[in-house]
């Protein structure tokens, strides 16, 4: 067989192994009985969330979602950074790239994100400089390259994103680049998974926990999680990783004490990059944050620390604060918490679709809007009637209410 | 949230903290700062080009031998 990945016997193992056909069949129908068992104690399909937005594109797209439906819920979570990014925090941003001899450095998932007023692709058309990057090095070239103009990388993403940016403002510090700047709305994740299960309103059975935050901030990341005693697994992204993932998750849900389990060990470690933590420690220092659909969390967001203030957009290149309105009828807010799924939006696919998106879920590869359009639509009769949550009825484990 | 893609790492130059790396046959530069010690022929984990963590050959076989090693124990003989 010619492998796609080059024909290593390492490539092999870890991208192809993990999805061998045979295998995940073998799997399956083991582990089946788990969750057929489980849904018959809860009378309703087992919910669990999977907060990486990575992983919400893998359930679709390998269709292990729609394999496990009859017994697993997905609930997505608040696992894109541009969708949990307050409405206040993006006019801000687009602020910058109406600031004269400004260069606004971003991912490309932001260009499209609608401000109250305008967006940066908008922005751009208009004649704003605003260039898409690659990585935060690439920002500290363009302020190299544009020594007369204030470059300004806009700083968004979880913990796995935050050293890039943290070796950006390193290399700007030794190398006394004067002109670049960071704005910073850089989040953590396990305070926001606290919120949630702190929430009277939410019924989630456990979380799928995000492998590459993991890979950063390790197992031992996750202990507040295991304060709450919730049933919490790390996995991979790899068919056999996911329907594992569930299986796992699924046995420590049916123990009295509960371990965060990590199921992703060929990429994450006990203690994660001990290395990034550190420079994460150096360059930045925990602060409350803003969350769309969250509100204010403590402790939840990285501000950019004293020793690198110089390099600090909101301290030292600041801009009048926009104004903000919500998008009337946006759900994005409840669509983060996993409170509502995109198919209850009125504006889902109509209104709002990822040529023309109205809320951040919309637009982003990770958001969780975006990745229903491209895959779930087919299926929206379907969940709107909510077939599975018969299924226990169907099958005789449950009584019908009087 | 954060998609990350495994690579290859072709050459480590330690100065200044680069690799190339091949990733499903293209080759492209990525920062190691964060993975002190990477060694080529190794595999990283790239995300915003820079490697965030080198991949652990072992485990990616024990996991799998540990699946299949509990499959064939719980499976009865005798099912296709």
């Amino acid at each position: 067989m010619v492998s796609p990945c080059g024909g290593s016997g390492l490539t092999t193992v870890n991208l192809l192994a993990y999805r061998d056909p045979e295998l995940f069949a073998r799997l399956l129908r083991r582990i089946i009985p788990a969750l057929e068992e489980q849904v018959q104690k809860l009378g309703r399909r087992v919910r669990i969330m999977e907060v990486c937005g990575t992983h919400t594109v893998s359930f679709s797209r390998t269709g292990v979602r729609q394999v496990l439906a009859d017994f697993v819920e997905l609930i997505s979570g608040p696992g894109c950074p541009v969708c949990v990014t307050d409405q206040s925090d993006i006019d801000h941003m687009i602020a910058y790239a109406k600031r004269p001899g400004t260069v606004v450095a971003t991912f490309g998932d932001m260009m499209q994100v609608p401000g109250s007023a305008a967006s940066l692709r908008r922005q751009r058309a208009e004649g704003a400089d605003v260039r898409v990057v690659y990585s935060p090095s690439q920002a500290v070239d363009l302020a190299l390259e544009n020594p007369q103009k204030q470059v300004v990388l806009l700083g968004v993403g979880f913990e796995t994103t935050a050293p890039g940016v943290a070796l950006s403002l390193k290399r700007a510090a030794r190398d006394g680049v004067r002109n670049y700047f960071v704005y910073s709305v850089h989040k953590l994740t396990p305070p926001a998974l606290k919120a949630l299960v702190e929430d009277p309103d939410h019924r989630l059975d456990g979380f799928l926990l995000p492998g590459h935050v993991s890979a950063i901030i390790g197992r031992r990341g996750w202990t507040l999680l295991e304060l709450l005693n919730q049933p919490a697994v790390i996995g991979g992204f790899e068919p056999l990783d996911l329907v594992v993932s569930v299986y796992r998750l699924v046995q420590e849900m049916k123990r009295p004490v509960r371990l965060v389990v990590n199921n992703y060990g060929r990429v994450v470690r006990e203690d994660g990059n001990p290395a990034a933590q550190r420079l994460l420690e150096e360059t930045f220092e925990a602060a409350p944050a803003r969350w769309r659909g969250f509100g204010m969390l403590p402790q939840s967001g990285l501000e950019i620390s004293e020793t690198y203030r110089a390099f600090d957009a909101r301290v030292a290149l600041p801009v009048d604060r926009p104004v903000t309105k919500a998008v009337r009828g946006c759900r994005c807010g409840e669509v983060v918490k996993g409170k509502e799924t995109p198919l209850q939006c009125r504006l889902f696919g109509t209104a709002c679709t990822p040529e023309r998106p109205l809320g951040p879920c919309m637009v982003s590869d990770e958001g969780t809007c975006s990745i229903y359009y491209q895959y779930e639509r087919s299926h929206h009769r379907d969940r709107r009637e909510e077939p599975h949550e018969d299924y226990a009825l169907a099958r005789g484990w449950r009584q019908p209410d009087a | 949230m954060c998609l990350a893609v495994p690579a290859k790492v072709l050459e480590v130059d330690p100065t200044r903290l680069r690799a190339r790396v091949d990733y499903l046959g293209s080759q492209t530069v990525v920062g190691i700062a964060l993975v002190g010690g990477v060694q080529t022929g190794q595999f990283v984990l790239v995300h915003v080009g820079e490697a965030v963590q080198v991949m652990d050959e072992e485990q990616a076989r024990d996991g799998l031998a540990l699946w299949r090693e509990w499959l064939d124990d719980s499976e009865p003989a005798g099912l296709p």
